[in-house]
Parts: C-alpha cells; sequence; structure tokens
C-alpha cells in the first residue's frame, strides 16, 4: 500500500467532462481508473471537491463495487477466474498457485511492480474453462504447469 | 414509412449481395468465447492464406452459435455453395481449409461438421446439416435466431432478416395493444423471478408521471452465465429494438441499458448499434413519425452481483452504492429519479421483436401452459457439449444434460440451476420440466439461466462453500440476516469441508438457511441459501460422510484428501520431483519416488505432470484420506 497515491496526477479536464452532479460518480472513477489505472487518493480528494460531496462518501461508493483497485497496477495484470465453471474446474488450485508464485494477495501488485493480481467472478468463458487472462490474453483450459510457464513469458 | 421502405431495400439488396456472393464467404466466430478460444489468430492465419494464394474472399465476423465447446468455429461459402462450419480450428488448419475449399473445391468433409441451407449439388456430402447435429436439434432459436448469421456491426443485416419490423407493428397496435399483445403471448420476466411482463407494464403505463424510464438490464453477474453476453454480442439490434417496443408500450422517453464493465465487446457493439439507430431515425424525436420520442444511454456497471436487484441497481445509476431498498413503491410506480421505471432482462428484451412481428398466438405454440416461450441456457460444467442454448420451457432436464449436452464423461452427479440463488438438484430431478414452477417447487429456481452439471468428481459440500461464499462477499450489507447470515453459513461450510463439522452443523444450517430466506430484505438474500438448503436435502449423505467420517467421496475437500505415489505405477522418471514447489517429493531417478504427506501442500503440479507426459500416466493420484486409511 504505501506506493498508492504516491504520483498526484490532475485529472480535472477527466472532471470537467461531467457536470458537478453526485450521478455522475461512478462514470467519473470508472474513467480516472482508465487514466491512472486505479483510485489514487488525491483523485478522491479532488472529485470530492468538483461533486461537492465528502472523501468517505466516494471511497464508500468505490469500494462497494468490485472494478475499483486503490493499488497502483503493475506491467502485467493477470486475472484468475473463480465463476462456477472454473471452480468446478479447479480455479481455486489456479489461484493458490498464482499467490505462491507471486507472492501476493487478490487487489496487490507485486514490488517489482510486474504483476498485479485479482480474482474475478467470470470471464464469461464458461465452455473453456478454468480460465485467467493476463493483460488482454485469455488462456483457456489451464494447469498449474501451464500457468508457470504463462506468466513466466510476461515481463 | 416512406423512408424506412428505402431503407428496408437497401438493407435487402446488401444481404442478397452476400448471399449471392460471387466470391467465398467465410464466416469466423469473434464472440467473447471464440476469442477466448484464439479466434483472432485464426482470423490473421485467414487473411494470410488468402493474400499467399492470391485469392479473394469476404469475411464476415458474427457472434457465438452455441457450440462454445468448438471454437474456434470457421464457415466457408463458396459461390452457389451451401455453408460448410469446421470446428476447433486452430490456425494451421484454418490454412488448409481454406486452400482446399477455395483452390480445390473439396470440403474435407472429415473435418467439417455440418452445413448451413440446401445443398441441391452435393458439395457437403458426407457431412450433416448443422441443425441435425444432436446438441442442435432439439433447440428452438427464437432469441438468438440471428447470432452466428448475420454481421451484428451491420444494421442492414438485421433489417434484412424482418428486423425493426415488430417495433412498426407496435406502433399500429398502439401502446395499450402491445401490452395486451405481450399478455396474450404469456411471457414472463426471463431475468429470473419469472414475472409476468405485461402486468409489471401495465403499472408503469397506468403510474401518473411527466417522464418515464425504460432500463435493460444487462448486469449478468450470475458466475457461469453468459446468455446475455452472447445474445448482445451476437444481435445487439434484437435487443435494442426490444428496448424500443417496451419504452413504447409503457410510455418512457427515457432509456438505459445498464451493463456490466467486464463486457467489453457487447459495449462496443451495443455503441456502435446505437449509432446506426440514430443515423435510420430509431431514436430521437417522433420515431418514423409515430410521435413517440425516445433516447438510450448505456451505464457501465462496476461490479456488484447485488445490483441485478432492480431497487439496486436504480441506485447505482444514481451513482450511490448499490443497495436494494425495501418496496413498496415499486419502481414501476417509483424508480429512477422518482419516475415510473420498468427494468427488462437482454433476454425478454430480445423475445419482444419476436413476438410483435409473428404474434402473440404464434408464440405460445412454444412451451407448455402458463411457461410460453423458449429460454437460453448457458450449459456448463462437467459436460460434454458446453455452450449457449435455447429450448422450449418444459423441456426437461435430462433432455437438455444428455440430448444436448451429450451427458457428462464421469457418471452425473447433480445439476445447479439458477447461479448462487438457485439449487443443486439431484438426478432424481432429471425428469423435471424446466419451467418456473417446477423448478420452484424442487427448491431450486429458473434463475437467468445458467446451468451448471457437476459430475462425481464435485463434491457438494465444496459447491455449497462455494456458493455461499460469494453471495456472501457480494451481500451488500444493509440488513442483518443476509450480511451475518451468509457469513455464518459460509463459516460452518467451511468447517465441515475442513473435516471440523459436527453433526449439529447440519441442523443449523437447516435453521439459519431458513431464517435467511424468511428475513432478507432482497432477492439476494432471499435465496442465497437456496444451494444449501437443496444440497443438505438431496445429498444428506455427503455431508454425513464429511462430518462423520471426514471423508470427501469427490476428493476435492483439501483437508480430506492426499496425494500418493503408486509403486506399481510410478517409473521414477522424476518429472513430479523437479515440479514439486516444497519439494515433498523425493527419490532417485529410476526408483519409486517418495511423497512426504506433511511437506506437501495439495498443489496438483505433480498430480498434473504425471499425466501430462504420459511417462508413468497415472502414478500419482488424489485420494480421500479414508480410501488411504483402509487399504
Amino acid at each position: 500500500m504505501g506506493k498508492r497515491g504516491a504520483k498526484k496526477k490532475d485529472i480535472s479536464n477527466i472532471l470537467s467532462g461531467f457536470r458537478d452532479d453526485e450521478g455522475n460518480l461512478i462514470p467519473i472513477l470508472q474513467k480516472i481508473q482508465k487514466k491512472l489505472g486505479f483510485i489514487s487518493e488525491d483523485s478522491v480528494r479532488q472529485t470530492a471537491r468538483y461533486l461537492r460531496i465528502s472523501e468517505n462518501q466516494i471511497f464508500g461508493v468505490a469500494s462497494f463495487y468490485s472494478q475499483f483497485r486503490f493499488n497502483e497496477p503493475g506491467r502485467n495484470s493477470i486475472k484468475v477466474c473463480l465463476g462456477t465453471a472454473c471452480h468446478v474446474q479447479g480455479g481455486q488450485i489456479l489461484s493458490e498457485a498464482v499467490e505462491r508464485d507471486l507472492g501476493i494477495l487478490p487487489g496487490q501488485t507485486t514490488e517489482d511492480m510486474r504483476y498485479d493480481y485479482e480474482q474475478v467472478a467470470c470471464l464469461g468463458c464458461c465452455a473453456l474453462a478454468p480460465v485467467i487472462q493476463i493483460n488482454d490474453d485469455i488462456y483457456s483450459r489451464m494447469t498449474v504447469i501451464r500457468l508457470k510457464e504463462t506468466m513466466d513469458k510476461y515481463e | 414509412m416512406n423512408d424506412y421502405l428505402k431503407i428496408k431495400e437497401s438493407a435487402a439488396r446488401k444481404w442478397e449481395a452476400l448471399n449471392n456472393s460471387k466470391v467465398p464467404v467465410i464466416y469466423i466466430g469473434m464472440a467473447s468465447c471464440g476469442k477466448a478460444a484464439g479466434s483472432p489468430k485464426v482470423l490473421d492465419q485467414i487473411r494470410e492464406t488468402l493474400a499467399n494464394n492470391n485469392l479473394k474472399a469476404k469475411i464476415i465476423q458474427v457472434g457465438c452459435i452455441g457450440p462454445c465447446y468448438l471454437e474456434p468455429l470457421m464457415d466457408i461459402r463458396l459461390p452457389g455453395m451451401p455453408r460448410i462450419s469446421y470446428a476447433n480450428v486452430i490456425p494451421a488448419l484454418a490454412g488448409r481449409i481454406v486452400e482446399s475449399n477455395l483452390l480445390k473445391n473439396d470440403p474435407m468433409p472429415k473435418l467439417a461438421i455440418g452445413y448451413f441451407g440446401d445443398d441441391p449439388k452435393g458439395y457437403a456430402k458426407g457431412i450433416e446439416r448443422f441443425f441435425d447435429l444432436p446438441m442442435l436439434k432439439p433447440q428452438v432459436r427464437i432469441v438468438l435466431r440471428n447470432c452466428g448469421f448475420i454481421d451484428p456491426g451491420e444494421i442492414d443485416h438485421y433489417i434484412a432478416n424482418e428486423g425493426y419490423d415488430a417495433i412498426f407493428n407496435a406502433f399500429r397496435l398502439g401502446p395499450e395493444g402491445v401490452i395486451n399483445e405481450i399478455e396474450k403471448a404469456g411471457l414472463r420476466g426471463r431475468g429470473g423471478a419469472g414475472f409476468p411482463t405485461y402486468r409489471k407494464w401495465r403499472i408503469c403505463r397506468e403510474s401518473p408521471g411527466k417522464q418515464k424510464c425504460m432500463i435493460c438490464n444487462a448486469d449478468e453477474g450470475d458466475p457461469g452465465a453468459f446468455m446475455n453476453r452472447s445474445l448482445i454480442e451476437g444481435d445487439p439490434h434484437a435487443v435494442l429494438e426490444g428496448l424500443l417496443i417496451a419504452a413504447y408500450a409503457i410510455g418512457a422517453s427515457i432509456g438505459y441499458i445498464y451493463i456490466r464493465a467486464e463486457y467489453p465487446l457487447a459495449i462496443q457493439r451495443l455503441k456502435k448499434a446505437i449509432t446506426q439507430m440514430r443515423k435510420y431515425g430509431f431514436l430521437g424525436k417522433n420515431i418514423h413519425r409515430s410521435g413517440f420520442d425516445f433516447d438510450i444511454r448505456i451505464k457501465e456497471g462496476a461490479g456488484a452481483f447485488v445490483c441485478g436487484e432492480e431497487t439496486a441497481l436504480i441506485g447505482s445509476i444514481e451513482g450511490k452504492r448499490g443497495m436494494p431498498r425495501s418496496r413498496p413503491p415499486f419502481p414501476a410506480v417509483s424508480g429512477l429519479h422518482g419516475m415510473p421505471t420498468i427494468i427488462n432482462n437482454v433476454e425478454t428484451l430480445g423475445t419482444l421483436p419476436n413476438i410483435l412481428r409473428e404474434g402473440a398466438t404464434w408464440y405460445t405454440q412454444f412451451g407448455t401452459e402458463g411457461n410460453r416461450g423458449t429460454k437460453t441456457f448457458s450449459l456448463v460444467g462437467k459436460i460434454r457439449r458446453a455452450g449457449l442454448i435455447e429450448v422450449p420451457l418444459g423441456m426437461s432436464l435430462r433432455k437438455i444434460i444428455f440430448d444436448i449436452g451429450g451427458g457428462t464423461v464421469k457418471p452425473f452427479k447433480a445439476v445447479q440451476t439458477g447461479g448462487p440463488s438457485g439449487g443443486c438438484l439431484s438426478e432424481e430431478f432429471l425428469d423435471t420440466p424446466v419451467d418456473y414452477e417446477s423448478l420452484g417447487a424442487a427448491g431450486s429456481i429458473m434463475g437467468s439461466g445458467g446451468l451448471i452439471v457437476m459430475d462425481e468428481d464435485t463434491c457438494v459440500v465444496d459447491l455449497a462453500r462455494y456458493f455461499l461464499n460469494f453471495t456472501q462477499k457480494e451481500s451488500c450489507g444493509k440488513c442483518a440476516p443476509c450480511r451475518i447470515g451468509t457469513r455464518h453459513l459460509v463459516e460452518i461450510l467451511e468447517r465441515i469441508t475442513k473435516g471440523d463439522g459436527v453433526a449439529e452443523d447440519l441442523t443449523k444450517l437447516q435453521t439459519l438457511g431458513e431464517t435467511i430466506k424468511r428475513g432478507s430484505l432482497c432477492g439476494l438474500g432471499q435465496t442465497a441459501p437456496n444451494p444449501v438448503l437443496t444440497t443438505l436435502k438431496y445429498f444428506r449423505p455427503e455431508y454425513m460422510m464429511h462430518v462423520k467420517d471426514k471423508h470427501c467421496e469427490a476428493a476435492v475437500c483439501r483437508e480430506l484428501i492426499e496425494y500418493r505415489v503408486v509403486p506399481g505405477k510410478c517409473t521414477g522418471c522424476q518429472r513430479c520431483v523437479d515440479v514439486c514447489p516444497t519439494g515433498a517429493i523425493t527419490g532417485p531417478r529410476s526408483e519409486i519416488h517418495n511423497l512426504d504427506p506433511k511437506k506437501c501442500i495439495k498443489c496438483r503440479a505433480c498430480y498434473e505432470i504425471c499425466r501430462f507426459d504420459a511417462i508413468a500416466g497415472d502414478a500419482i493420484i488424489i485420494r480421500s484420506k479414508r480410501g488411504a486409511a483402509n487399504e
């Protein structure tokens, strides 16, 4: 958590694209995350000022939804699908293998910023379970052995 | 209407031109499932093969046709010949198939899985009709009729296939007429609860309010379900036309599509389709001189299962935490920003154009009394033929799982309907007709359409723990029965799967589950205990085994299993020694290896490599500890 929000980035051009209406909070957060890769503390402060609502309220909304992350993402993102189809085909074992290999928990980023890691409820490729996603690439019918080889391919 | 006739004529010409194309047409499935299976690489290869041989062909990127287990799917149609479909096409194979068809007029029947259309010249000799395949034959494709056939990025393809005819029929009938027609058709909400669509609409139509709002719920949150995604990706205009019809019926001028941000391709398809609608005059003021004004906005959901619940979804659009509120007032009376609001599921909307095009009487021929029409399902899990299917309501689970799905490889054990809110049904329910009432009577629900099939390698206690863990995390926390109750259910189930359960735990699960069902505010809590209650009811001996014998028959529950080397089969190849992350397996080459259970973390690496390299085959086994003790 130490690094988060370290770099201050101006998000006023994102904010000015929206009316200062509370109903725009989620789209604003989505845009911020698209630009910064995560919701930094500083961006919450700026949004709170713009929408004239409390930072707490923003954190309340942002933490409610699984899409938003509060840690700076790594150079690569790995997502392990734990949807039902993937679960019955061994998705949990894959996520443990990722945790063991990277030494981090879901939602965290490795020290060297090489990988961030998330568990997701369903990538919608249930017929090809179990699946993992690294950046935009989806790997289907994954095994523990192939997982390690696949992860090694990304620097 | 005159402008529309022009649009229709030009669309028909475009479609004709494609069907009578002088150059070969290559279709490739580029829905999310196809892409995951590798269709983008296949597409690259097709382009390369065409370029290398100086060949001309039209490439059409289509949506999902259903049999996801056959992805990537590629189809080829030579001029005047039927369209021939090829499955599990890896890039190298794609090149060969294209060359064979285009250069040698040889459809390679052994590699083909089916053909579409007529085959007067016998080109497809030795190939079966696609829709006669066992997976397809029992299906009735109404909602999915265009998926896999039209280019979802082309509004003209949709229009040429009688698209947007239904909205003009709706204009002729008038709003009341549309509601009556839907009442006659007997359509019930496809989002899960099965509430009669017309009734909700009528309440909303009659509610006072200057502005009304029509929302499409595309927040498909059930893990293991992807019907709505496939429909939007494969035929976005069907859903949008449905939204238009519904809005017209209730008198809404504002429309929203609330869709999961995790569905980028579906969002992209919708955005493109909405632009096309606007261009063709289907959005805006006085749509095709009907006096009806309507516009659509897309709201990307940020990932919360509970937002499938109507009032939570509305809260989320308003920029708040998606927490349900108590009803009444129902959204149909007071919804988004206080406007009378109707929320319909993607599939419900996708059905509407079909009913208004063909008529309610036509629609009622499908399904059974009180359960009219068809339903799409994502058929997944331990099943041979996984994919997206559409069947008339009332078909038995047996027919769906065994005739369409081809059954399981290992003996069938259970099927979960309705996702995390549904129930787990055992073999004795296989002849249950799939309709809202029968599934409800069995303790499950229809839900939005996830069907997860399990074989004897699935532990139902573990499955119940999995689902409860999911609903517990997704509980919004507003009401105590759901927030605290689901948490306790998970704790008890975890105890049982770890072998620390006691007999009283089963009674606790039962009473707690029933209390949560009765006491929760919204559908999430009211259905969350279903997986526990149904597995307790239909698989009690399996719970008892975990509790009393500390035995997991399916060899799934981590603390109750162990990995062992089978001395007779181990060749001492050392592959497992190399992959073991904890050094639990030791042994010199060519000697039987030793697996130290104290060091083993049960990561499955050795088990996989043993099969993968097949030097020793299955020398490492996973089994219940009790099995070991009995040896």
